[in-house]
């Protein structure tokens, strides 16, 4: 199921700002990788370049090769909705379709991609939603809408919903931020379930977060405000934490930042 | 406001409110039964309030404005049923099934139900034509057309707007007239096996003509509400639909319809609010006939207010009476239809409302 994505070299602009700047990684499949850094280094722009969702923004452009096993998403003639289809992507502030019940938001995808049979429709909502651990809170109520959630609920709702068209690849930035501890702790544990079916890519600026929940974790910064994001090191999570290689890196986490 | 806390050692333990968070020594926490003694202000006399300040002032003037609406209402319904009622009384016919319209005869006999269906079929047809083309254009302007391009457009449609309604009239009847006959004749010569396109003439005043007019000037309101409404969709729900892999057009269907509905059903009704009540535009492009067919092609058609502005002038007091008397079924249609918008709107209040 899950995918490894290499990025060589991805460069993103806004218009003539750039963003980032020759970012080079590698994810490996059924990996947790958390990407760290100050606001506006360009994590989000690169998790937003690896589904393509980059190029969404007017004037949004990218340079450099992105590939999901050994094939290049940004190919000329690449169906652009077949990428999103395989990298899904769970956003910062939870955003259910405010227009639609639990049961409609998780299975949204799925009709978009011709699902009707309601049997295949319900089996895909269950399973998504256990899988989401979800199912149990919501399982009385799904003809309810998805917004009338608490905060927590409702970004796992959007997981579920991201997870029902089985991807390859799951992308959160900073999925967390807007949730108390209680409903970090549960994305979090739920994280680790996902592991084993997806690889999962995680923006996140809470450092305890990234140590917790990742294999690896990339350190992404700026020297200073207009200049494009870097990534500064790249290793084992474990390493980064506790021994590593880049002085600059080691102030980030330390605290000693700017 | 202005009043400083009492920070004195002698105001009791947790006492809630401004003082309380200052003065509560450490360990006591909130007691919920604190003695309630005065506390704001820190003693002496308490200023007493103004009577008759700006505060006062400002809500009196509020609330006559507000029964202000209510009386020039009762007002007006007062005075229009107090000049129905004496037409109506003196109908030999039954008013509201009677056809014709002969209110200043010697024995006046008169009825609004030609009037009411050509009022309600014209203004129907005409939506069925504006809102199709109207959600289109918003959408284009409000999704795929490039900035540039759809700044100028939409202020074409405002300005569409802003034509006054005599000027559409004149041109229907003058300029548009020929062509609607053109195409009167060719839907007669192949689709007069459908009784709307039935009939053997004469063509061209008709229903149709009537009713292109009005989709023509009921299209610039529905254009830019929809417009105003499809851009008001929040971007992380058009995110959300694209992330999932939906096509542009997919995720308009998903995320931008959906919570733009209950205010295109809103620009609709309003639209069909202008279209019942268009009055000159109408007197000047249908054939003034009172009966009642769904033959849209064939010279014939009235509405209430075109009835209204074609007879107003040589009416007596009866007659003027039962042109009122028209015009409140004007009013109970409307009423009507703006009641059944707002029941759809708040049918699914529950899913706006949880938005966040």
């Amino acid at each position: 199921m899950a995918k490894r994505i290499e990025a060589s070299n991805v460069t993103s602009y806004y218009g003539s700002f750039k963003a980032i700047d020759g970012i080079s990684m590698t994810v490996e499949p059924k990996t947790i990788t958390a990407l760290i850094g100050p606001s506006g280094c360009g994590k989000s722009t690169f998790l937003r370049s690896v589904n393509r969702m980059h190029e969404v923004l007017p004037g949004a452009r990218i340079e450099g090769r992105l590939t999901i096993d050994d094939q290049n998403i940004y190919d000329a003639d690449v169906d652009v909705t077949a990428v999103r289809r395989m990298i899904g992507m769970v956003f910062q502030r939870p955003n259910p379709f405010p227009t639609m019940s639990i049961y409609e938001n998780v299975v949204a995808g799925l009709k978009l991609n011709g699902a009707k049979k309601k049997s295949v429709l319900d089996d895909a909502c269950e399973n998504s939603l256990r899988s989401a651990n979800l199912w149990d809170e919501v399982k009385d109520r799904l003809g309810r809408p998805g917004a009338g959630l608490s905060g927590g609920q409702q970004q796992r709702l959007c997981i579920a919903r991201t997870i029902a068209v089985e991807p390859q690849v799951v992308l959160m930035d900073e999925p967390c931020s807007a949730l108390d501890p209680i409903s970090t702790l549960a994305i979090e544990d739920l994280m680790f379930k996902l592991k084993d079916r997806f690889t999962i890519i995680i923006v996140t600026h809470n450092m305890q977060q990234a140590a917790r929940v990742s294999d690896k974790t990339g350190f992404f910064s700026i020297d200073k405000t207009g200049d494009p994001g870097r990534l500064i090191e790249y290793d084992d999570t474990q390493k980064i934490f506790s021994n590593p290689t880049e002085k600059k890196t080691e102030d980030y986490i330390t605290g000693r930042f700017g | 406001m202005g009043d400083i806390p009492s920070r004195s050692a002698t105001t009791p333990a947790g006492e809630p409110g401004v003082t309380g968070r200052h003065a509560r020594p450490a360990g006591t926490g909130v007691s919920p039964n604190a003695p309630a003694g005065p506390s704001l202000g820190g003693g002496g006399a308490l200023p007493t309030k103004k009577r008759f300040g700006m505060e006062a002032g400002f809500r009196g003037l509020s609330t006559a404005a507000g029964a202000m609406v209510l009386v020039i209402i009762v007002a007006i319904g007062f005075f229009l049923v107090s000049k129905a009622v004496p037409a109506l009384q003196a109908n030999t016919e039954n008013f509201l099934t009677y056809k014709a319209w002969f209110p200043n005869d010697a024995e006046p006999n008169f009825g609004i139900a030609a009037l009411a269906f050509g009022t309600v079929l014209s203004s129907v047809i005409a939506l069925i034509v504006a809102v199709p083309i109207a959600l289109g254009i918003a959408l284009f302007l409000s999704h795929y057309a490039p900035k540039r391009l759809a700044t100028p457009l939409g202020f074409v449609i405002d300005l569409l707007a802003a034509v006054p309604s005599v000027v559409f009239g004149l041109w229907g009847r003058d300029v548009f007239l020929n062509p609607v006959r053109d195409l009167s004749l060719w839907l007669n010569e192949y689709f007069s096996w459908i009784p709307i396109f039935g009939g053997d003439g004469p063509f061209g005043r008709s229903i149709l003509l009537g009713s292109l007019v009005l989709s023509i000037m009921v299209l610039p309101i529905v254009t830019s509400l929809s417009r105003e409404v499809f851009m008001q969709t929040p971007g992380m729900n058009e995110e959300a639909a694209l992330a999932l892999g939906a096509t542009k057009w997919e995720m308009i269907r998903t995320a931008v319809v959906p919570y733009g509905k209950p205010g295109i059903i809103a620009a609709i009704m309003l639209g069909l609010g202008r279209a019942l009540g268009e009055t000159i535009a109408l007197a000047l492009t249908l054939g003034i006939v009172f009966n009642i067919s769904f033959n849209l092609i064939e010279n014939g058609g009235n509405s209430i207010a075109a009835n209204i502005a074609n007879t107003f002038g040589e009416a007596n007091a009866t007659g003027r009476g039962a042109l009122i008397a028209s015009g409140l079924v004007l009013f109970a249609i409307t009423l009507v239809v703006n009641m059944a918008a707002r029941a759809i709107i708040y049918r699914r209040r529950e899913f706006r409302d949880s938005a966040a």
